[in-house]
């Protein structure tokens, strides 16, 4: 880290190079992740030492000693495989309840948690078993990020502690707080949660000079996006998002293992599997779908339990086979196109994103629903990150440009019988803040269940629950009497916060939560403590650039303020002022944040008499004024 | 006198100093101020109608979406960040209500002292509405092929645009008895759009 500068008392301070410094795009992707970088709008992928490939499989391999990320662990899948862990996205934010929904056989050895819910009623996060590790999928996720921070730092040549991170349009709030939990593992500052159509849609956008409707069908390994922005001279603005945070590549994997399985039992050979086996044997699966792409079919040898079979796949069956998972991503689209109330025509070009994408059928079905041929110079699998970078560009170093995003699943609360009222809709603009007025249904009830939901269905149970809480200390009041109101703010990382209040009385209550189906505080600080020794250094600075960052404001605001009256300025708070400043801002390059507080609180006492003589002296200006004004 | 009941200045809470009680940012220091409680038409410098002119809201939106949102305060302070995140939620929620027809004749019901009726809960209690709805929502579980529902969709938002251009009239003419009754049933025809829609979607599916 660069040493601090002196500032000559007088001086503005710059920013600090701490507070300036650069950040990163990431697209934390299912199967693949790539880190980029952009300056002055040009970004570019971040590639290995050797100049090499820019994709860093998603793939951990636990060994012995630190976490092996990328190529090489994935070559482990062959030797070690009950120490490999990939696909780990699709766990993100998911209960064991969950895990169950993701198709087909599992690669993970999953551990039985001995209850359900965590005390706070949040269900319990899955944790894998990998070899004598229990891990949670957002340390493995927080490992990846690792990874990619070290190849940002290597090939930048200087520390990197800031990102965006790109996220599935569709992913819900338990998924997005897992990532952002990851991130802060990994020892990086999340700027924004992009999601990932949307950065697509900004690289491509600002890269061709495009205007107009534009659809984003992002397929990759784990999940299905799809996306309609408008896109206009520096805003692009979504129109309506939809998808399946559960949709991808891996899917058709599993569908060609089970077809590869199937054929082996056919033959006489057991189809028992135990995770090793499944890991590898969708490993092959993949090499053959990937090879059906340019090829009409591929042939392939299963050895597994000491049985080598052979096998031929057409693409024919492929297709046959994979069918349904396309129709579904056609209906989800025609889903979003009638609810931004677009027809295909409409929509001036359809830009694919994500490697699934490159499956033929997949390009079919595509051009098929949009009655056009999809855009096709866009690299599928750099897109999201190089959005990611702009848009980590943009936040640190200002910019022309801006996006504007939806949430994409409604929220909502659990009311009687179990109903879903919903309080904010889905497709609703972000950020965005909203409430709703409940009441007790019972005499002198003093507590109030407050049960979150997210998701698009009329019953609390199809819904994916976030965060349950009581509000309590109602003062005792007849049924029906109490006004409750239920808070929601959705903020423009898409994340929720509740809160709930009781307003007829005096007596205000309120209780905050924020849904954590990643990390909840405790563990995350035990995390934080065991695999970060530098956390509370960075917790620190992190204060300390906030000290700094407020302090130049209050500074900045001070002196716009006597520039404006200086009539009302006497010699004695002039000079009051002119030493508070000084004296912040010698506090502030110097790295105690008490100091910065302290000094900064001082400014404010010495400047309130003056800022009181510009109150009044407006005052008596609006008074004048309407003394005018009844005369006249 | 609106000079007491709104004050037309408040506190900066940067600078201190006096700033106009809707400027979205302090003109002696530039800091960015708390929404304030403009109405919604005023928000885009309006008076409230009905008939509105939403691709020039929309750009308005956009400008002062542009100067408002978090994106552009990710290097400022704390409470810089959370000022603007609320300026861009009343922002959005503006630009929302006004945007889709029953929000907004809601809305202008409200202003106008008005509670509107079949908010969640409440009950709808004109007859001839109601035997309406429950003739097209026949039609619609008869409705095997997705011409005949694309025929019904076609038909409704006929419907749908007319109602709107009577609704306009009415709440021009501060007719708001009928004004209700239209966007009660403006509210009816969007739902039968909507879960015309969602039942094309499931023939596609099946
Ligand atoms: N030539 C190809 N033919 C078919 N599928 C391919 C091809 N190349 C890559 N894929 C598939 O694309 C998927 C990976 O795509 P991508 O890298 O875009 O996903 P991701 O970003 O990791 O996942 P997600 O965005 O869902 O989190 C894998 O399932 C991979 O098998
Ligand atoms: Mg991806």
């Amino acid at each position: 880290m660069a040493l601090l500068k002196i500032h000559e008392p007088g001086e503005t301070p710059l920013p600090h190079e701490d507070e300036r410094q650069i950040a990163v795009g990431i697209d934390l992707g299912t199967t693949n992740s790539v880190v980029a970088i952009s300056r002055e709008e040009k970004p570019e992928v971040l590639r290995d030492k050797s100049g090499g490939n820019a994709i860093v499989p998603s793939v951990v391999y636990y060994g012995e000693d630190t976490p092996i990320v990328g190529e090489a662990a994935r070559d482990h899948i062959n030797t070690d495989a009950s120490r490999v862990v990939s696909s780990v996205k699709r766990l993100m934010g998911r209960g064991l309840e969950d895990v169950k929904l993701v198709a087909g056989t599992l690669p993970y050895d999953v551990e039985i948690p001995e209850k359900s819910e965590t005390d706070n009623g949040e269900p319990m996060m899955v944790r894998l078993n990998v070899g004598n590790r229990v891990l949670t999928p957002v340390e493995v996720s927080a490992d990846i990020l690792r990874a990619l921070r070290a190849r940002a730092e290597e090939s930048l040549d200087q520390p990197v502690e800031k990102a965006v991170i790109t996220v599935p349009a569709y992913f819900d709030d338990g998924a997005r707080t897992a990532t952002k939990d990851a991130a802060k593992l990994a020892g990086i500052e999340v700027l924004r949660l992009v999601n990932e159509p949307t950065a697509a849609a900004l690289a491509y956008g600002l890269d061709n000079g495009v205007e107009g409707l534009y659809a984003v069908y992002d397929l990759g390994g784990g999940t299905f996006d799809i996306s309609l922005l408008k896109m206009q001279k520096g805003v692009f603005q979504v129109k309506a998002t939809g998808g399946d945070a559960a949709l991808g590549g891996d899917d058709f994997d599993h569908t060609i293992a089970e077809y590869l399985l199937a054929e082996r039992k056919e033959g006489g050979a057991s189809d028992a599997l135990d995770a090793s086996d499944a890991k590898r044997l969708l490993k092959t699966a993949r090499k053959v779908k990937e090879g059906l792409t340019d090829q009409d079919a591929v042939e392939v040898a299963v050895a597994l339990n000491g049985v080598e079979t052979t096998h031929t796949v057409t693409r024919d069956v492929f297709e046959a086979m994979i069918a349904k998972l396309v129709t579904r991503t056609a209906t989800i689209t025609e889903q979003v196109l009638d609810d931004a109330d677009v027809l295909p025509e409409d929509v001036k070009g359809v830009v694919l994103v994500g490697g699934s994408t490159r499956v033929p059928a997949v390009r079919k079905a595509v051009a098929d629903l949009f009655e056009q041929e999809p855009l096709s110079d866009i690299d599928p699998d750099e897109v999201v990150a190089l959005g990611a970078a702009l848009q980590a560009e943009a936040l640190t170093g200002g910019s022309d440009n801006l996006l504007l995003d939806v949430t994409p699943l409604s929220l909502g609360l659990e009311t009687m019988g179990g109903i879903v009222e919903k309080v904010i809709d889905r497709n609703t603009p972000i950020p965005v803040s909203k409430a709703q007025e409940f009441t007790t249904y019972q005499d002198g009830q003093s507590a109030m269940m407050i049960h979150v939901v997210q998701g698009e269905r009329e019953m609390v149970d199809q819904c994916r629950s976030l965060a349950r809480f009581a509000l309590t200390g109602i003062p005792s009041m007849a049924a029906g009497a109490a006004r409750i109101r239920v808070q929601f703010n959705v903020d423009a990382d898409g994340l929720l916060t509740v809160s709930a209040r009781e307003e007829t009385t005096g007596v205000e209550q309120e209780v905050a939560v924020k849904p954590t189906y990643g990390i909840n505080e405790i563990d995350m600080a035990n995390m934080l403590r065991e695999s970060m020794i530098h956390a509370r250094e960075d917790m620190e600075m992190r204060l300390l650039t906030e000290a700094r960052v407020e302090a130049r404001r209050n500074i900045l605001a001070v002196r716009a303020a006597m520039d404006a009256d200086r009539a009302l300025l006497t010699p004695e708070d002039d000079q009051n002022i002119a030493d508070a400043i000084a004296k912040l801002e010698t506090a502030m390059a110097g790295d105690d944040r008490d100091v910065v507080n302290e000094a900064a609180e001082a400014l404010e006492n010495a400047s309130r008499p003056f800022a009181e003589s510009r109150m009044d002296s407006r005052i008596r200006q609006a008074l004048a004024g309407q003394n005018v004004d009844e005369v006249n | 006198m609106s000079n007491t009941d709104h004050p037309a200045h408040k506190v900066c809470w940067s600078c201190k100093g006096p700033v106009d009680a809707s400027a979205l940012f302090c003109d002696t220091c530039n800091a960015i101020q708390a929404p304030g409680q403009l109405d919604h038409f005023k928000r885009f410098g309006l008076t409230p109608s009905f008939v509105l002119d939403i691709d020039a809201i929309e750009a308005t939106y956009l400008k002062q979406q542009q100067l408002l949102h978090p994106d552009r305060f990710a290097s400022k302070s704390g409470r810089e960040q959370a000022l603007s995140s609320q300026q861009a939620a009343s922002l959005n929620e503006a630009f929302e209500t006004l945007k889709n027809p029953v929000s907004r004749a809601h809305y202008m019901l409200r202003l106008a002292g008005i509670e509107p009726e079949g908010g969640e809960g409440h009950t709808v209690n004109d007859p001839e509405l109601l035997m309406e709805a429950m003739e097209m929502r026949e039609a619609l579980h008869d409705a095997a092929d997705k011409g005949t529902i694309d025929a019904m969709i076609k038909d409704t938002r006929k419907q749908a645009r007319a109602c709107e251009a009577d609704l306009g009239d009415a709440l021009a003419s501060n007719a708001f008895d009928t004004a209700k009754k239209l966007t009660t049933r403006l509210r009816y025809l969007m739902k039968m759009t909507e879960e015309a829609r969602a039942k094309k979607s499931r023939l596609a599916a099946a």
